[in-house]
């Protein structure tokens, strides 16, 4: 596990091979740690990382993951902007569907993200790339 | 790359995922088991995620399809060891490892195997009838 | 609002050179509205205290309260208010010990018949809002921090996980369960099974008195949870108008077992291990 991460400012982890997502798994536990998220909240930040960092990899053709220590003046967070400019969401509501893949995956990783995270927002459109941000507060 | 050590005791495979797999090392791991459990003739699997603190869709995929194969190849796979935090990640992300058998320890997974096997030798006619009824999918 | 230097110095000056009736006054005022729930030697060292620290503060050149120079005073004041809040004083009666200070004030000026009282003293009162302000904060802050303690206690008492048989463990759950709470049981019990290596578990829930919606969810996840770690959880004390709610609610129990009372459930697990030298309970997950 990576030490004295600098919580002060976003940390940024290419995605660009498998062990890129590992990378950007153990970041984001570093951080999840440092913001005393509890263990169950840990494990679901975490598995939301990895779901949505290897949807950039796979789908995105690869981006970057930003990593933040967030606080909004009542309780401590975590933020995750991942980034690519891959070929985009044509149909949002459909991607964001249990069950639907493109990739021959179960169809879980956005649907299954969003519901581990306590904020999910999507930007995207078809050519111009994906941005998402999630966000999971302490409890 | 890493790959994941298989071992081999007495008629059982036990894996003991120790790292934090990308997933290469997943697949990998899925195509060594297949060769294993051919080569050696072993009839159960155990895999122990006990120091897995994370199961994502991949490898929650990579689970299920072990099991499958190995239940062609007429081997009976266990995962055990799962942590709380991550069993309930895994309902709150809507895997439900499809035929997968989980057990607490590696003790158990073994007993669960061999009376399986128990099982399977003294009635082969009579599988499943007396077990309790399955989660609806 | 900051207090200008010249200012910050003549309240300074006005504290000192009649810091007799300053504290006189101050004590009377606070003494009247605590009406002796507090005695008067620690009431004078309350106020002599904060005294010093807020002549302190204008002595380094604070000219508000969140001012550098201020430190100490608001470390004085935080910690006068936590220990009111501890003790049991209301808001009013803590933020008056502070807001006490204009009436001090007031009759220590009231001699003083130049124009520029006025203008001062209106200036000196805003100084001393401020720090009734942030007296009442902190008070606030403690209370929550007091709450919150209370509630993890609470928590704590409320939620055993027993073992019961060799390879058993139960929760009895008492009380209302509301979301958080039915939270922090189902992850001590899935603890508890792996620390004691038992593969069946008993939920009762004969002392709860209503389930709705959510906390039935959270059981439900729960039991699959259980399953994906290879244990079995047996719901048992499910009352009558639970039951009602439960179908009425469209709750889907599924395969889980259910059983009327704890009794029933443990000698069904019983039955069960004993089944299970011969014939292994299968958990095939779907």
């Amino acid at each position: 596990m990576t030490s004295g991460v600098d919580l002060s400012r976003p940390q940024a982890q290419t995605v660009g091979s498998d062990e890129d997502v590992v990378r950007v798994r153990q970041l984001v536990r570093t951080v999840a740690v440092a913001v005393k998220l509890s263990l169950v909240d840990q494990t679901k930040v975490v598995t939301a990382a990895s779901e949505l960092a290897r949807n950039t990899l796979v789908y995105g053709g690869g981006g970057t993951v930003e990593v933040t220590a967030v606080d909004n003046g009542r309780r401590p967070g975590i933020t995750i902007v991942f980034a690519d400019s891959g070929p985009g969401i044509a149909d949002l509501e459909l991607a964001l569907t249990d069950g639907y893949t493109t990739g021959g995956g179960l169809g879980l990783g956005l649907s299954g993200a969003r519901r581990l995270v306590d904020d999910f927002d999507i930007q995207t459109a078809p050519g111009q790339g994906t941005r998402i941000t999630i966000t999971k507060w302490s409890r | 790359m890493e790959r994941v050590p298989i071992l081999k005791i007495g008629d059982i495979l036990l894996v003991s995922i120790q790292v934090d797999m990308s997933d290469q090392t997943a697949v990998a791991l899925q195509e060594d088991l297949a060769e294993r459990i051919v080569a050696t003739g072993c009839h159960g699997v155990i895999i122990d995620i006990t120091a897995l603190d994370i199961v994502d869709s991949f490898v929650g995929r990579m689970l299920s399809t072990i099991a499958s194969i190995s239940r062609v190849l007429d081997a009976e796979t266990v995962v055990v060891g799962m942590r709380p935090a991550v069993a309930i990640t895994l309902v709150e992300l809507g895997l439900s490892l499809n035929g997968i058998r989980t057990a607490l320890n590696v003790e158990r997974g073994m007993e669960l195997i061999a009376a399986e096997r128990d099982h399977d030798r003294h009635d082969e006619f009579d599988d499943g009838s007396d077990v309790e009824p399955t989660a609806s999918p | 609002m900051a207090l200008s230097t010249d200012e910050s110095g003549r309240l300074a000056d006005l504290l000192t050179s009649r810091v007799d009736r300053v504290i006189q006054r101050w004590t009377e005022v606070v003494g009247e509205q605590l009406r002796g729930r507090l005695s008067q030697a620690e009431l004078l060292r309350q106020v002599q205290e904060l005294h010093r620290a807020l002549v302190d503060a204008l002595g380094k050149g604070a000219v508000d309260l969140a001012a550098e120079e201020a430190t100490e005073l608001r470390a004085v004041l935080a910690e006068l208010s936590r220990g009111q809040a501890r003790q049991g004083f209301s808001a009013t009666e803590t933020a008056t010990g502070v807001f006490a200070l204009k009436d001090a004030l007031l009759s220590a000026m009231e001699d003083d018949q130049s124009t520029r009282t006025l203008r001062d003293y209106v200036a000196f009162a805003a100084m001393v809002d401020q720090m009734g302000l942030f007296t009442f904060e902190s008070y606030v802050h403690t209370r929550e921090g007091l709450i919150a303690d209370q509630a993890e206690q609470l928590l704590e008492l409320s939620t055993p996980v027993v073992k019961l048989w060799e390879g058993v463990v139960a929760v009895p759950l008492v009380g209302t369960l509301d979301s958080a709470r039915a939270q922090v049981v189902m992850e001590r019990l899935l603890q508890t099974l792996v620390d004691t290596g038992s593969p069946y578990a008993i939920i009762d829930i004969t002392g709860v008195p209503a389930v709705d919606t959510q906390v039935a969810q959270h059981i439900l996840k729960t039991v699959v949870a259980a399953r994906l770690m290879g244990a079995d959880c047996i719901i048992s004390g499910i009352r009558p108008q639970i039951a009602q709610t439960i179908v009425a609610l469209g709750i889907e129990f599924g395969d889980i077992a259910t059983k009327a009372s704890l009794a029933d459930a443990l000698r069904h697990v019983l039955r069960l291990t004993g089944v299970e030298s011969g014939r292994r309970q299968s958990r095939r997950e779907a």
